[in-house]
């Protein structure tokens, strides 16, 4: 017996993660700083263990300031730390997040009974728990509390990818070019990294740590590889982060499985055949280009 | 005070921490500082797969580790070389996919088969103090063959990470050396799993070495000093862990490391500042 309203509501948790995620990862993906989607991902952890016990709860909004407040800072060290002699970039993100990591897990595993955390959810989230936790306000029940977190967060995103779309785009593609006609382009993509926190924070509960980097970069590099121009890009990462859900969704509840980890292994799989089909076409196509030269 | 389990963990950690100090040195002059994270995370779920067909023999599944570890940087060369995609966006889809797959593998075999009783989570945040001492054994030989095996090759894996095309004109076989470090780079991650832990093992490797990089500019003294660093950090997070019970030796180990880094950041913040280092 399936349970259709739950199965709806952690299939719209999901589509919603993959959603913003989407938004925010192509733009990660064409600045070449995937692996720092996986820096801000495990950097938010102390954040987020300080504000569940500061408040003492899973209210969303201090959670969301705060411990986006500290993957932006660890962008911000990173940055620092990159500029100095003798340290390279991957090095430097390196450093940074595992320490931050370390001291979240620590925190964590030495607090677990103050905490309502565990390692589990670090490593997979609850998103099989999105349709228990309840938002209610007097007599009214509105829904899942996880679903109002993420609808939230990806409107910022949404506003923020059409409120700055030239500017993002000219300082992706063209830095010099975006600073001479005025453009911050420090100050994008600082603006960028706050959004991917806030993106990365709100997606903590539901699909993990670890995991959220699997919604952030694979749609979009999938994508990638299907079509050339950037709204486009945008839209099919977006169906493509929609179909992974799905599909992992109905894979893990056949196979008993973590679900967040089945999303993330279709997503995957979904990649390798736009892969491999896009090498099939080139295939065919220098096949073709020979014949046709040969007539 | 100190049983001969804590005792035989200790010497085991040590030369686990020399070892990675030692590679780690190497992973960073060649610019692998993220590919071995890649590499620790896709160790995963070779792991889990050699636990499902056949047995729960530590070598048995640190060898699953090894062969899905080197598939890993396997897909991060084909995406790297056969697509559009650059090797940020290859290294970080390798990860996640292979990591979200061993998830997979991980909550099946906690559902379907004996339970909990796995103990497989103990890869993930390292468990030091589950290490038992005819492991410690097996894992001191290893480390001290890797070191070996530098210890032989030391100057030709200076040359290529420093001057290839030298390399090449006196003679050297570039690409069998670089395919030989990063093997030693996949087997010390992988000999690092237990006490470490998957998720946290790149931060053995390279904190010591950056922190070592940090202080000197001279390579030999580079190499010895990360194996310091390495050392301290492995040594401290087996006492901590064993002085306050159940800690995760894996946090406590990457904790100490990045201590030693921000003081010699400050360290050379303050000669610098004094005006005796130009």
């Amino acid at each position: 017996m399936i349970d259709w309203q739950s199965t709806l509501w952690v299939i719209a948790a999901g589509g919603l993660v993959a959603t913003s995620g989407a938004l925010v990862g192509c733009w990660l993906l064409l600045r070449r700083m995937a692996m720092l989607g996986d820096a801000i991902s495990h950097a938010v952890l102390p954040g987020i263990v300080l504000a569940f016990w500061l408040t003492g709860s899973r209210a969303a909004l201090p959670m969301l300031l705060g411990a986006g407040l500290i993957g932006l800072m660890s962008t911000g060290i990173i940055q620092w730390l990159s500029q100095q002699r003798f340290m390279r970039p991957d090095a430097a993100m390196g450093i940074t997040f595992s320490a931050f990591f370390a001291l979240g897990v620590l925190l964590i595993s030495r607090y677990s009974g103050q905490v309502d955390l565990d390692l589990d959810c670090v490593l997979y989230g609850e998103i099989a728990y999105v349709p228990w936790d309840l938002w209610i306000v007097g007599d009214w029940v509105l829904g899942p509390r996880a679903i109002w977190t993420l609808a939230g967060v990806l409107m910022v995103a949404l506003l923020f990818t059409l409120w700055l779309y030239k500017e993002l785009l000219a300082s992706t593609f063209d830095p010099v070019y975006a600073q001479v006609i005025g453009i911050k382009t420090r100050m994008v993509y600082y603006m960028l990294m706050a959004v991917v926190a806030l993106v990365v924070v709100a997606s903590f509960e539901v699909v993990g740590a670890i995991l959220v980097l699997a919604f952030l970069v694979v749609p979009p590099a999938t994508a990638l590889l299907i079509s050339r121009r950037l709204p486009m890009m945008i839209l099919i990462s977006v169906a493509l982060g929609w179909l992974a859900v799905v599909l992992g969704y109905m894979t893990a509840h056949m196979l008993d499985v973590s679900i967040t980890g089945s999303m993330a292994t279709v997503s995957g799989v979904l990649f390798g055949v736009a892969l491999l089909a896009t090498r099939l076409r080139a295939k065919i196509r220098s096949v073709g280009g020979e014949l046709i030269g040969r007539a | 005070m100190l049983d001969i389990n804590t005792l035989s963990v200790l010497i085991g950690l040590i030369v686990l921490g020399a070892t990675s100090g030692v590679l780690g040195t190497f992973a960073l002059l060649r610019r692998k500082a993220l590919l071995s994270d890649t590499l620790a995370h896709a160790a995963l779920p070779g792991i889990c797969l050699a636990y499902l067909i056949g047995g729960k023999q530590l070598g048995w599944l640190l060898m699953g580790a090894f062969i899905s570890g080197l598939a890993g940087i396997g897909v991060v060369s084909l995406i790297t070389h056969r697509s559009r995609l650059k090797e940020d966006a290859a290294l970080a889809l390798t990860l996640s996919v292979f990591f979200g797959f061993g998830i997979v593998l991980l909550t099946g075999i906690q559902r379907w088969g004996d339970g909990h009783q796995s103990g497989l989570d103990r890869f993930l945040f390292g468990q030091a103090a589950a290490i038992l001492p005819h492991e410690v054994a097996y894992l001191t030989l290893a480390c001290l063959l890797i070191l070996g095996i530098v210890a032989l090759l030391f100057k030709e894996f200076t040359l290529i990470c420093f001057d290839r095309d030298y390399a090449r004109a006196v003679g050297l076989p570039v690409r069998l050396l670089d395919a030989l470090l990063m093997g030693l780079i996949a087997l010390i991650v992988v000999l690092g799993l237990q006490s470490a832990g998957a998720l946290l093992m790149v931060a053995l490797l390279i904190t010591p070495a950056t922190t070592a990089r940090l202080l000197t500019q001279r390579l030999g003294v580079m190499v010895a000093l990360s194996a310091l660093f390495g050392t301290l950090a492995a040594a401290g997070g087996v006492w901590m862990s064993a002085l306050y019970g159940r800690l995760p030796t894996g946090p406590v180990m990457v904790l100490l490391a990045s201590g030693l880094f921000l003081l010699a950041i400050l360290f050379r913040y303050t000669r610098h500042r004094l005006g005796a280092y130009r």
